[in-house]
């Protein structure tokens, strides 16, 4: 088994603080399609993580697999040091793992009764998961009511983030927040990121705007062709970002 | 005068609230899995059998028997059939849930008739039957008045499961997106679990409170539901409120109908209005959102060359010659009614194999068929039998034309409530089909013995069976193809897809016809029986079973059906067709390409294994399934 990035390895060394998603030579596809094509990885606890990488590279993929949606057809994943293949998702998020997918929410349900699917049984109350979720986004105390699938984009986006609040994850894995919003609403979503961070929540997030990402991030890394290129701190990967994306990287 | 209509009022609120209970469950069951479940009533039949057996076969206390049947025996059956049917359907394309379900239907059907034989005549246990109270004039039973209690308080409870509860939103969220509930912490299957489980009691709860006003009966308790179906549409399959306003409608209409209408040919309306609403109701409704394809992964049967198809249509009339001389007179007439049913099922390997749509009105076709032929030209004429093509099609046509505009699950509806229409208003009717009917053999010069015939119309469905081979190959085929794949994508490249598959339904139709000319004419004479509207549904089950989009699925289906009295003899059980069918068909959520599919899959894994690569057809890939219109409007 190879051994996961000696970088972050480092930084994240100690006794009983087990890093929060390890990955060890995982391969995982759909069907017959091979997209992840042995990914380590290895994400600290309380670290903010981007995950960078050209369209189709298996970044998506990757937060599937790191939040249980998908299982991997060999290697191994870990959370909180534990082995978890095969753990179906709504153990995952029971766990503390909070997957929330570009818009992830159900357009049927009104915003009010989203926010209660969002509780698990034996969590938070009803009234108190709202009272966290609209103290965050005000805008959505005023929606209350309405469906969610007539919301506008970055309200749904509010919505679908507001799951980060209702249950105290301890890992939040964020696809593409950006997607489609105006810079303002994007900024203030990464505000909110940030917010959770400081809270010592780790964060997973995949960003085409690599930029944005950066500015919060702890670490980063540029996944090409469903492998791990590159680990390291924004700083240095801000620098290699361009090769990546110009193919000119070895 | 007054009096009896405020009578009938009253009788048409208790049968209105017994149809609400039904439909109600029915939408509870589509709005929280996604899947209608064409089985409601079976199960309800089902359970009103159980709870039969346990307070009269087995003499436990009637409050006892309700409580284990409603809270405990209904709710693990529907969960149980969640478990084994339904899970590994999600996802899957409507066609294959539509016959899955109606797989299940059949198999609880066959069950009942094998456990409870239907020759023997039950009644449940009257719960207060015989106490009445007299409102402004009226006399009022017990009973009336409990079913309007227990109807308002199912309704109460529902509307609070669903909008206030924890579980009944969760309930409703699993159908927006399955796996965003996976991801919010609670299990999508346990939660679809719970909501076949709540919908099976309900069905029971409807079963057994509908089955005092008659005998127990298996197919009517089961077909009860079909007025279900017509209130539910009223709802559009996803208000409840208004599939009750349906469900009252329909019930008030019933009883006044049998009030006021004249006891003339008029009367025979009564049993057919639920029908007729549905089919009204599916005319006028706002044309249906276009449902986007989905990534299936189906290995699409490999299509013969038209060498491959002629010699193979070449060997089959060999084969079939050298059959008529071997087999006995006896088992040449099973043989040939096999083939018969073959022919009709070749319309529907056209229909639904090839360009995805789905009828429950074949037989009501083949039927319309073997009457034209029957009627003109004394019976045996080559024009009749061009009459028995044309007429049927034509009336395929119209019907095409009417309601094509409708997809998927509607237009499954609309057949039918064509078919059952049919059943009542022309097959069993005087004004129409009457009784029994002569038909005869075509006479094109060659004898009409026996063996001559058998060969004819081996000779027949080669020749069909080759057509639609070629027809497959060719453009046409290729965009059936297609538009089985996504309509969407069809439409969007500017594919005018409804003159398509007006066509295509004609000339299924035309060749339905056509089979049922054989059929009358093999059998010599013809019923109403023959084209019941059950063996359409049958005949379409059988067919996906063998492999709905090969011909040699026909012919497995042909095969199958000319085994059924060989098999009946060596398996003494009640209906053991309807449950072999009916297991076949529900466990195709687990294998959607059937058992030629399946063995089809085999032979390419061989290939692949052979090194000589796979054949599969590349499938379009669009989102996952959802509402693109809607997403546009
Ligand atoms: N459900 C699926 N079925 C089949 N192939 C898929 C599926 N989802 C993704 N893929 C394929 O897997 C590959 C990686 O997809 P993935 O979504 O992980 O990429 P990504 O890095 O997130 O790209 P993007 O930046 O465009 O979101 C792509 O080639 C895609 O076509
Ligand atoms: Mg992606």
């Amino acid at each position: 088994m190879p051994a996961p990035s000696a970088e972050v390895m480092t930084a994240s060394a100690g006794p009983g603080r087990a890093p929060v998603v390890e990955m060890f030579d995982v391969h995982a596809g759909y069907g017959k399609v091979a997209v992840l094509r042995g990914v380590n990885l290895t994400v600290p606890r309380g670290s903010v993580f981007a995950l960078l990488g050209p369209n189709g590279a298996g970044k998506s993929t990757l937060l599937k697999v790191a939040g249980g949606r998908l299982v991997p057809t060999s290697g191994c994943v870990h959370v909180a040091g534990r082995h978890v293949n095969g753990t179906p998702p709504e153990t995952f998020a029971r766990a503390g793992v909070c997957s929330i997918p570009d818009q992830g929410v159900f357009p049927n349900l009104t915003v009010a009764e989203n926010i209660r699917v969002f509780t698990h049984a034996g969590g938070v109350s009803a009234s108190a998961a709202e009272e966290r979720a609209f103290s965050r986004f005000p805008r959505l105390a005023e929606r209350r009511r309405q469906l969610a699938g007539t919301l506008s984009g970055g309200e749904r986006q509010m919505l679908a983030m507001a799951r980060a609040f209702v249950n105290d994850p301890a890992v939040l894995l964020l696809d593409e927040i950006s997607m489609g919003l105006a810079p303002m609403i994007v900024a203030q979503l990464y505000e909110v990121v940030g917010g959770l961070a400081d809270e010592g929540i780790t964060v997973v997030l995949v960003e085409q705007f690599a930029q944005a990402a950066l500015r919060v991030a702890t670490y980063a890394a540029i996944m090409k062709q469903g492998r791990i290129e590159r680990v390291g701190e924004p700083g240095d990967i801000r620098d290699e970002l361009a090769g990546a994306y110009l193919g000119g990287h070895q | 005068m007054h009096g009896a209509f405020l009578s009938y009022l009253v009788v048409g609120i208790v049968i209105g609230c017994l149809y609400a209970l039904t439909a109600s469950g029915l939408v509870v069951t589509y709005t929280t899995s996604g899947i209608f479940n064409f089985a409601h009533g079976a199960i309800g039949m089902f359970m009103a059998f159980t709870y039969w057996q346990l307070a009269v076969g087995w003499h436990v206390p009637v409050p006892i028997a309700l409580l284990l049947t409603l809270f405990v025996l209904a709710p693990l059956m529907g969960a149980l059939v969640e478990r084994i049917f339904i899970r590994p359907l999600y996802g899957a394309s409507l066609g294959v849930t539509l016959v899955v379900t109606l797989g299940l239907l059949l198999l609880l059907l066959g069950v009942a008739n094998a456990v409870w034989s239907p020759t023997v005549t039950r009644n449940l246990p009257p719960i207060l039957m015989g106490h009445q109270v007299t409102i402004f004039g009226v006399v009022v039973s017990f009973y009336q008045l409990m079913v309007l209690v227990v109807s308002v308080a199912v309704a109460v409870v529902l509307r609070v499961l669903f909008t206030r509860t924890r579980v009944g939103i969760t309930m409703r969220a699993v159908v927006d997106d399955r796996e965003l509930t996976a991801m919010a912490g609670t299990s999508p299957h346990r939660t679809a679990q719970l909501s076949w489980a709540l919908g099976a009691s309900m069905a029971a709860l409807a079963g057994i409170l509908i089955a005092p006003l008659e005998h127990l009966d298996q197919l009517n308790l089961t077909l009860l539901v079909v007025t279900g179906y017509a209130a539910a549409v009223v709802g559009r399959l996803r208000s409840v409120p208004l599939t009750v306003l349906g469900a009252m409608l329909l019930g008030l209409l019933n009883s006044y109908a049998v009030g006021y209408l004249p006891s003339n040919w008029l009367s025979d309306l009564q049993p057919v209005l639920p029908m007729a609403v549905l089919f009204i109701m599916l005319l006028v409704m706002r044309p249906g959102r276009l449902a986007a394809g989905r990534v299936t992964g189906r290995i699409t049967a490999r299509i013969p060359s038209a060498q491959q198809s002629l010699l193979a249509s070449a060997l089959f009339v060999a084969a079939a010659v050298v059959a008529s001389r071997l087999l006995s007179p006896s088992n040449l007439i099973t043989a040939g009614a096999g083939l018969v049913i073959g022919l009709i099922a070749l319309s529907l390997v056209l229909l639904t194999g090839f360009s995805g749509q789905v009828s429950l009105c074949q037989m009501t076709f083949a039927g319309a068929g073997a009457f034209v032929m029957g009627k003109t030209f004394g019976g045996s004429s080559i024009f009749g039998l061009v009459l028995a093509v044309i007429v049927p099609a034509a009336v395929g046509g119209l019907l095409a034309a009417a309601v094509l505009r409708l997809r998927g699950l509607y237009l499954a509806l609309a057949t039918l409530a064509f078919a059952y229409a049919a059943d009542s208003l022309f097959f069993n009717h005087f004004l129409g089909f009457g009784g029994i009917l002569k038909v005869g053999r075509v006479r094109i010069g060659l004898p009409t013995t026996q063996r001559g015939y058998f060969v004819l119309i081996a000779v027949v469905f080669a020749a069909v069976a080759a057509g639609l081979m070629a027809l497959r190959r060719g453009p046409v085929g290729r965009l059936l193809a297609a538009m089985n794949d996504s309509e969407v994508a069809c439409a969007s490249v500017g594919l005018n897809i409804t003159w398509v598959k007006i066509l295509v339904f004609t000339l299924s139709a035309g060749i339905a016809g056509l089979g049922g000319a054989f059929y009358g004419g093999w059998q010599h004479e013809v019923g109403p029986n023959d084209f019941y509207f059950l063996f359409s549904l049958i005949l379409l089950l059988l067919i996906t079973i063998a492999g709905i989009d090969t011909v040699t699925g026909a012919f497995a289906a042909a095969i199958f059906y000319a085994l059924q009295p060989q098999i009946a003899r060596w398996v003494p059980i009640v209906s053991i067709n309807y449950i072999l069918v009916g297991v076949g068909a529900a466990m195709l959520g687990r294998n959607t390409g059937g058992v030629i599919g399946q063995m089809s899959a085999q032979r390419e894994w061989l290939r692949a294994r052979l090194g000589r690569g796979p054949t599969t057809e590349p499938l379009a890939v669009l989102d996952d399934g959802r509402d693109v219109a809607g997403a546009l409007s």
